[in-house]
């Protein structure tokens, strides 16, 4: 059975373009880009080339991309560049639904003495731009805050925000993981000094990552060792994933717009649907700014590992912000961030979709999703109205 | 993913004897759905035999909870009531062909409604939980609860307490007061702190000394980028020498009077640390 593939905010397939473009560095040509000999030196102007591709997709320069390992090493790197190049200032801005890569890193720091803002959110998943203006004082080395929230889609208002800290000279860094190919970027007016995306949100594979940061802005690099990447990030470099994120960009660039019309689309069918047909079921998020791909519900009375495990019998991928399916003992941080009901976080489940979902796809889920959550709340003791009458989806 | 057996799948995706029996002679209702699991159970039984006839339960849970309490019902159905309190938590994970270690509060859920049911049957009152008495807060996870579990199942840390009964796995702020229970519980079976060798000769006390710089002091400085080196042993003197100190390095105490404390704890009381 070919699963149903909904959970593309975890990770992407990996395009057969990309993988066509990857094939000859995984085999024939394997030189090392940094070699004097032809064999392997020709091999640094296709990592050039990747380089450029990126940039363009982003509307920034060739020399501001930084390939790194994953969307974790970007954040990471960012954070640590930023504290090291003004060594004074002690005090890190970000917010309380941040992906743990630059979270569980703040929180890190804040265990060695910085002092760390987590901006709260409201019900909708939406910052206070008051708040966070309030927050910012004499002491502020970096703001860090996410482009789009993976687990409810929420865009946040990097554009406003960028433009109160340049004012203020202050840093600003972005993870912008789950936005690239999603919606449009453009650097050369987004006020950001470093950014932060990963191939395999974006039809590249896993291995791979890279950080924008804008010319001007003082750099220290976190892997020492080699001058690769000009010194910005040792390693000898990841030349079949770099040549591979190189072409997901350039199959992105040009086509968000059409993409993201056509994800929205099953989106929206998807989750009028399911609303329509789940009585006590609700959106978590930002349904005024949103990705196109993303949509989080919360279905009472019945937990999320038990909805997804039904799924997955039926080849349906999607994941759940419930605490049984994280792994660990606590739901979601950024659903109780938003004050979601316990109830409802439970019984949470994020779709999220790609370009190769279709129509087809989307009616299928449209089909089991309700028959799932009907049976699971049979089982439910809590799933009974005022009367006492057992409370099911209708048909 | 969690590694489920194929039994806790097929009674997760076909659970027998789900919704609650009519009349209902004994009812246990435990867990809430702000902790992410509760289990109604509803029992008949026989006044003559004190026979469970039948048994069915309602879940809200993962899957294994799902499992857990279709597995109870089908264990307890035909015991009397003496017999089925017998029934442990691990005969329930058994009946299952094991759960994750971290879901074995899921049996524990089972073993409790079971308790609560026969306690309503038999009309005892539950004594309702004191204030005072719940450890983790977040979990609502009361002393009494803890005590019991730890000795039912043989559970000696905290990782433990947390696998089978939530507590601790939330906020974390219990844990100190978890990990106190389990020291007084255990107390006369806590296995004694590795004692000090008594006399060292001067050569063991140097291997001791080197080794505990190179494995317990040094990889905490270097994850802050700084380093340290042990210079010179005379008698009672150890002379080391740091590397590149960062201020990470002295919050994490790994200051020189860190170092003493650590190798006084260790290897002698008389030990002076120095620089060189
Ligand atoms: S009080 Fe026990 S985990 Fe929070």
């Amino acid at each position: 059975m070919k699963p149903v593939y909904l959970d593309n905010n975890a990770t992407t397939a990996v395009a057969p373009e990309v993988f066509e473009a990857m094939r000859p560095y995984l085999t024939e040509f394997y030189g090392n880009p940094s070699s004097m000999h032809t064999f392997g030196g020709q091999i640094h102007r296709k990592i050039e080339d990747a380089r450029g591709s990126v940039s363009g997709l982003l509307g920034a320069e060739p020399e501001e991309i930084i390939f790194t390992s994953c969307g974790t090493e970007s954040d990471n790197t960012a954070i640590l560049s930023a504290i090291e190049s003004v060594p004074g200032k002690r005090h890190i801005i970000t917010t309380r639904v941040e992906h743990p890569a630059v979270r569980s890193f703040c929180k890190h720091l804040g265990r060695k003495g910085y002092r760390i803002t987590f901006l709260p959110v409201n019900h909708q998943g939406q910052l206070n731009l008051d708040d966070f203006i309030k927050a910012l004082d004499e002491d502020t080395v970096l703001v860090t805050i996410m482009y789009a929230n993976n687990e409810i889609g929420n865009i946040y208002p990097i554009e406003k925000i960028g433009a109160i800290l340049r004012e203020r000279q202050i840093l600003f860094h972005t993870d912008a993981v789950q936005v690239m190919g999603k919606i449009p970027v453009d650097l050369k007016t987004l006020p950001v000094d470093m950014l932060s995306l990963s191939g395999h949100k974006l039809h590249a594979p896993k291995g791979i990552g890279a950080l924008y940061v804008r010319k001007g802005t003082r750099f220290h690099p976190y892997l020492i060792g080699g001058h690769q990447e000009k010194g910005r990030r040792a390693g000898t470099e990841n030349v079949a994933s770099i040549i591979g994120l190189g072409k997901a960009c350039t199959l992105a660039t040009g086509n968000i717009d059409r993409e993201s019309k056509q994800l929205s689309k099953l989106r929206d069918k998807l989750e009028t649907s399911l609303l329509k047909i789940c009585p006590d079921s609700r959106v978590n998020g930002d349904v005024t700014s949103r990705l196109p791909n993303t949509t989080n519900l919360s279905f009472e009375y019945v937990e999320g590992e038990a909805i997804l495990l039904r799924l997955n019998e039926y080849g349906i991928c999607a994941s759940s912000g419930s605490a049984c399916s994280s792994g660990s003992l606590e739901p979601s941080h950024v659903l109780r961030a938003m004050g979601v009901p316990f109830t409802a976080i439970h019984g949470s489940i994020r779709f999220s979709l790609s370009r190769y979902n279709t129509g087809e796809e989307i009616d299928k889920v449209i089909e089991i999703v309700p028959k799932i959550i009907k049976e699971l709340r049979l089982l439910s003791p809590f799933s009974r109205d005022n009367t006492g009458k057992k409370i099911a989806c209708t048909p | 993913m969690w590694e489920y057996t194929d039994k806790v799948r097929e009674y997760f995706l076909n659970p027998k004897n789900i919704g609650e029996v009519e009349n209902p002679d004994a009812v246990g209702d435990v867990g809430s759905i702000v902790c992410g699991d509760a289990l109604k159970l509803t029992l008949k039984v026989d006044k003559e035999t004190d026979k469970i006839t039948d048994a069915k339960f309602q879940t809200f849970g993962c899957a294994s909870a799902i499992a857990s309490s279709s597995a109870l019902t089908e264990l307890i159905k035909g015991k009397t009531l003496d017999e089925a309190l017998k029934i442990g938590n691990q005969d329930i994970a058994d009946f299952l062909g094991g759960l994750p270690k971290e879901k074995m509060h899921c049996s524990v859920m089972g073993k409790e409604a079971l308790e609560a049911a026969i306690d309503n049957y038999r009309g005892i009152e539950r004594p309702v939980e004191e204030e005072g008495k719940v450890v983790c807060k977040c979990f609502d996870v009361t002393e009494e609860k803890i005590r019991k579990v730890a000795m039912e199942n043989h559970l000696t840390t905290v990782d433990e307490i947390t696998d089978y009964t939530k507590a601790g796995g939330g906020c974390g702020e219990c844990q100190a007061d978890i990990e106190a229970i389990l020291r007084d519980l255990w107390s006369l079976k806590t296995p004694e702190k590795p004692v000090k060798p008594k006399k060292l000769t001067n050569l063991q006390k140097i291997a001791l000394i080197q080794d505990i710089i190179e494995n317990e002091i040094r990889p905490g400085l270097q994850a802050d980028g700084g380093d340290v080196d042990l210079i010179d042993i005379e008698g009672n003197k150890v002379v080391i020498a740091f590397r590149g100190m960062c201020s990470g390095c002295v919050k994490s105490g790994m200051t020189i009077e860190g170092i003493q404390a650590k190798l006084r704890e260790l290897v002698s009381e008389d030990l002076i640390v120095e620089t060189q």
